[in-house]
């Protein structure tokens, strides 16, 4: 798991998130009870609202916290690079550095100014989608990040379309034939998969499918002048390898999503209406296992796109991850911002479309008395 | 006449797990037949664990949980369903024979519009088309008496009543034609003045449909209005089976007399009520959302007495309860016990004064740390209140134990290891320890099968005679209100609707409601339904 830790970084803060997310969407009265300071005296827009349409209440109420946490994500990350140790100037310099030369780069930079006035130049120029210029080699944040982001996207999009389906399926067979076989062997796999470090997995693919068997290409470098064609079979393995390591988790969560459902009543109504088995899996008990699911995936989606690092270096495949360690350890610090703000903004907006889809898959909530 | 359904010596096992003991197999029923007629309704009668849902069940061929059906033979029309393979079965259920829960709020999935829950099984069946479906399912709706037929089947299980859901459950058992319905208590979780209504719906509609049906009840006087024959079930064997007539009129066994005769206990009421112990004044109380469970509700309760709080579920009987211990302090009005005014809220209340107020819950299960031996929990307010510790407390908790007829030999058990009625009990020792004036009793019975129910009362008048503690004691039941209350207060939809001693307020003229509430409790006595249906049809075409 030595492989996994760093990478797992940010999804401790996305865990408590969408940890607390299927309390909030159970109770509709929680929209009352956090729209209560406002409507002290004259019922107000929001009381209004919360009232007419909880399920828009909800919706914006969700809306507004996950811009509210990105601004203080962007606090936390810009004070968090301030904090580290080491200066862009020294590293860049090496042993040529005198202290004028440093104090010259630093004036350059405009590291002589207050922390909070660059704060908020950097945070209006994030917000208008430009991250500055690269320390290092003086091109646009943006633009650098523009292409790598296309590819870590390009990887995690086809990762996902394999991993959701095949994931939420095999959850469902578990729970056909729970206990007995295919059960047994579909936990052994995963719990398998998920137990290896993904540079083993990695690593072993590369063995069998590039080295061995010869059918799969390595490295997995894709550039602008590939076609459509090579880039997917550039990309065959770091997508099995991610497919892999992300597919337990869904899986198990969906096995145990909807066998906790199958001990209600209304599943007990389904079987004594002599239904088969997978109609009463697939429309009676899913339907109410969406909430933690959702949430499950979202987590795993935003690991696809934030958490690859690790695969990324093993493949040698040109995205976001490997381009942040890059900056990191030449200290090239609007990049590594830039970063982290984006990372932070897809774990932010992953976990917010779960609530909202688990909040809208509610019923009670869509559907108020 | 064949008999549609015949249940021919039936055995049902189940393997229990003690924990560190080996597993075991348990009996739960043995030699149980029966036969059910076209067209006729069978009631099975029993108190819980007497394996009545068990037996209604395998006329689905069905065991919950690890229940299997070990022995005998279930036929319908001549073919044995527990020689049916899985898919046999499944032809079988929600075709032929159907089941009515006994919440239906909980056997709707809330994820699916009712309509489509009701023709479900008709279509997956090959029964009828949706078309011909809908249109059945539209006229069952007007049968059972549902509020806009036309629209009912578009709303979502949680945007209807708990009376109506279970009108919606007996439209979805009867929607595919089956040629059985197995009800399994659909009206136990209802209040009366719902359950009259629903009882109605599904006994004309029986009539209506001729379908056969199993009725599984713990209530006789339930059952005496919807059945044609009885079978009294105890312990998962057969205590009698017969007739209804022959059942309530001449029962042969001692447990079938005990079940008719169960609303035996009766109290006079007090004649002096004048010697005040609790005075609540005005009360106002609701929660932050601007809703008021309780609206400017008086009353009072003299000193040894007991005063029932009568009303269908969310009239505020609970509310007011909690308004009293101080959990939910009133926005208006005031509370004095024994001429002192009593803080709003529980923070404010002195040891004392907390201590002279106990509360007994209707679940007894819940209200009890499940990691507690019965001596913690009877001793805890002991400690508290007293500061008795060692040989004092422990002397002191045989003592309230066998104030409440269950003997020191049960102090080290755990609630798991007790009955239903045993836990109530406990829960009233506990109360007691604190030798309160007042016990707030909030349905303490109505969780409990009717003869340990009427233990408990009877326990409750005997305490009081000791103690002269004062009850109030907070009902739906109109049958515990004749039967032991000395002053009657009658809530309906947060307010008082009528207070007085129980002679005034049970005798006539009655308002509306009171009217309503003492005419929809079942009596033990067959035509009663139709009589009250009869008398209200009258009372509206006089109108």
């Amino acid at each position: 798991m030595t492989g996994r830790g760093p990478a797992h970084g940010p999804e401790l803060t996305a865990t408590t998130t969408a940890g607390e997310a299927p309390q909030s969407v159970g109770v509709a009265g929680s929209v009352a009870s956090t729209g209560a300071p406002f409507n002290e005296g004259s019922p107000s827009f929001w009381a209004k609202l919360s009232k007419s349409s909880p399920l828009a209440a909800l919706i914006l109420q969700r809306l507004a916290l996950s811009v509210a946490l990105l601004f203080a994500v962007s606090l936390m990350i810009f004070g968090g690079v301030e904090a580290l140790p080491g200066d862009f100037a020294t590293t860049y310099l090496g042993q040529s550095a005198t202290p004028q030369a440093i104090e010259n780069i630093r004036k350059d930079l405009g590291l002589d100014q207050p922390a909070t006035t660059r704060y908020f130049k950097w945070l209006g120029g994030a917000v208008q989608g430009d991250f500055g210029n690269s320390w290092a080699s003086k091109n646009s944040v943006s633009e650098q990040i523009g292409k790598r982001l296309g590819n870590s996207l390009f990887l995690a999009f086809f990762a996902a379309i394999i991993s959701v389906p095949l994931a939420v399926g095999l959850g469902m067979l578990a729970v056909q034939y729970r206990n007995r076989l295919p059960d047994k062997i579909i936990n052994v796999i995963s719990l398998a998969a998920i137990s290896l470090p993904e540079f083993f997995v990695g690593y072993l693919l590369i063995l069998f499918f590039a080295v061995q068997m010869g059918v799969a290409t390595f490295p997995a470098t894709v550039y602008e002048s590939m076609t459509i064609g090579q880039r997917l079979s550039a990309i065959a393995l770091p997508t099995a390898t991610l497919v892999l390591v992300v597919l337990a988790h869904m899986m198990r969560m969906t096995r145990a999503a909807i066998l906790n459902v199958m001990s209600s009543a209304y599943v007990e109504t389904a079987e004594l209406k002599g239904l088969g088995s997978l109609r009463v899996i697939a429309k009676h008990a899913a339907p109410n296992a969406l909430a933690p699911v959702i949430n499950v995936i979202a987590l795993n989606l935003a690991y696809l796109v934030v958490g690859v690092v690790v695969v990324e270096v093993v493949f040698v495949y040109p995205g976001m991850g490997q381009y942040m360690v890059d900056a990191v350890t030449v200290r090239d610090m609007p990049v590594v911002q830039a970063c982290g703000l984006i990372f932070a903004a897809f774990y932010i907006f992953l976990n917010m479309f779960a609530d909202i889809l688990a909040i809208i898959a509610n019923p009670r909530l869509r559907h108020p008395r | 006449m064949p008999d549609l359904l015949s249940v021919k010596n039936l055995k049902i096992e189940a393997t229990s797990y003690p924990p560190g003991e080996p597993p075991r197999t348990v009996t739960l029923v043995e030699g149980v037949s029966f036969d059910v007629e076209k067209g006729k309704v069978l009631g099975l009668i029993g108190e819980s664990g007497a394996g009545k849902s068990t037996i209604g069940l395998t006329a689905l061929a069905y065991g919950r949980g690890g229940v299997r059906i070990t022995g005998g033979e279930v036929l319908l029309n001549g073919q044995d369903l527990l020689k049916l393979g899985p898919n046999g079965i499944r032809k079988v259920r929600g075709a032929k024979v159907c089941y009515v829960a006994q919440s239906a709020a909980a056997a709707f999935n809330p994820a699916h519009r009712l309509g489509e829950q009701v023709i479900e099984a008709s279509l997956k069946h090959g029964i009828m088309s949706r078309a011909d479906a809908e249109k059945r399912a539209l006229y069952l709706f007007k049968v059972l008496g549902l509020p806009n037929p036309e629209t009912f089947g578009q709303r979502y299980p949680h945007q209807v009543s708990g009376g109506q859901l279970q009108r919606a459950m007996t439209a979805m058992a009867l929607c595919p034609n089956p040629e059985l319905i197995v009800f399994d208590e659909p009206t136990t979780a209802l209040d009366v003045t719902t359950q009259i209504d629903v009882l109605a719906a599904i006994k004309h509609a029986i009539e209506e449909t001729n379908t056969a049906a199993l009725y599984i009840t713990h209530d006789l006087a339930v059952v005496a209005q919807i059945t044609d024959d009885i079978l009294v079930l105890r312990h998962g064997k057969m205590v009698e089976y017969g007739s209804v007539k022959q059942i309530i009129e001449a029962p042969t066994q001692d447990y079938t007399r005990a079940l008719v005769n169960v609303r035996g206990t009766k109290r006079e009421e007090a004649p002096d009520q004048s010697d005040t112990l609790l005075k609540v004044e005005n009360i106002t109380a609701g929660y932050s959302n601007g809703f008021k469970v309780l609206q400017n509700v008086s009353l009072h309760l003299p000193k040894g007495q007991t005063l029932a709080v009568v009303g269908e579920s969310g009239s505020g009987k609970s509310t007011l309860a909690r308004v009293i211990t101080g959990l939910l302090p009133p926005q208006e009005g005031t509370i004095s016990f024994d001429g002192k005014p009593l803080p709003k809220a529980l923070k404010g209340r002195s040891n004392d004064e907390l201590r002279r107020v106990q509360m007994i819950y209707q679940m007894a299960d819940t209200a009890m740390n499940p990691r507690q031996t019965v001596r913690d929990i009877v001793g805890r307010p002991l400690t508290f209140y007293y500061g008795l510790r060692g040989a004092k407390k422990t002397e002191r908790v045989k003592e309230l134990l066998e104030q409440i007829e269950m003997g020191g030999r049960f102090a080290d058990r755990y609630p798991a290891e007790l009955s239903g009625g045993q836990k109530q009990r406990v829960a009233i020792a506990r109360a007691l320890a604190a030798k309160p004036e007042l016990i707030l009793c909030d349905e303490p019975t109505s969780a409990l099968d009717p003869l340990v129910a009427e233990g408990i009362l009877k326990l409750l008048l005997k305490l009081q005679d000791e103690t002269h503690v004062s009850y109030m004691f907070i009902t739906h039941d109109i049958a515990i209100v004749r039967a032991i209350a000395d002053s009657v207060a009658v809530m309906h939809r947060g307010k008082l609707v009528r207070f007085g001693p129980k002679s005034k307020v049970l005798s006539p003229p009655f308002d509306d409601y009171t009217d309503l509430l003492l005419k929809s409790v079942p009596e033990m006595e067959i035509g009663w339904l139709e009589k009250v249906l009869t008398t209200r049809r009258m009372e509206s075409a006089g109108n």
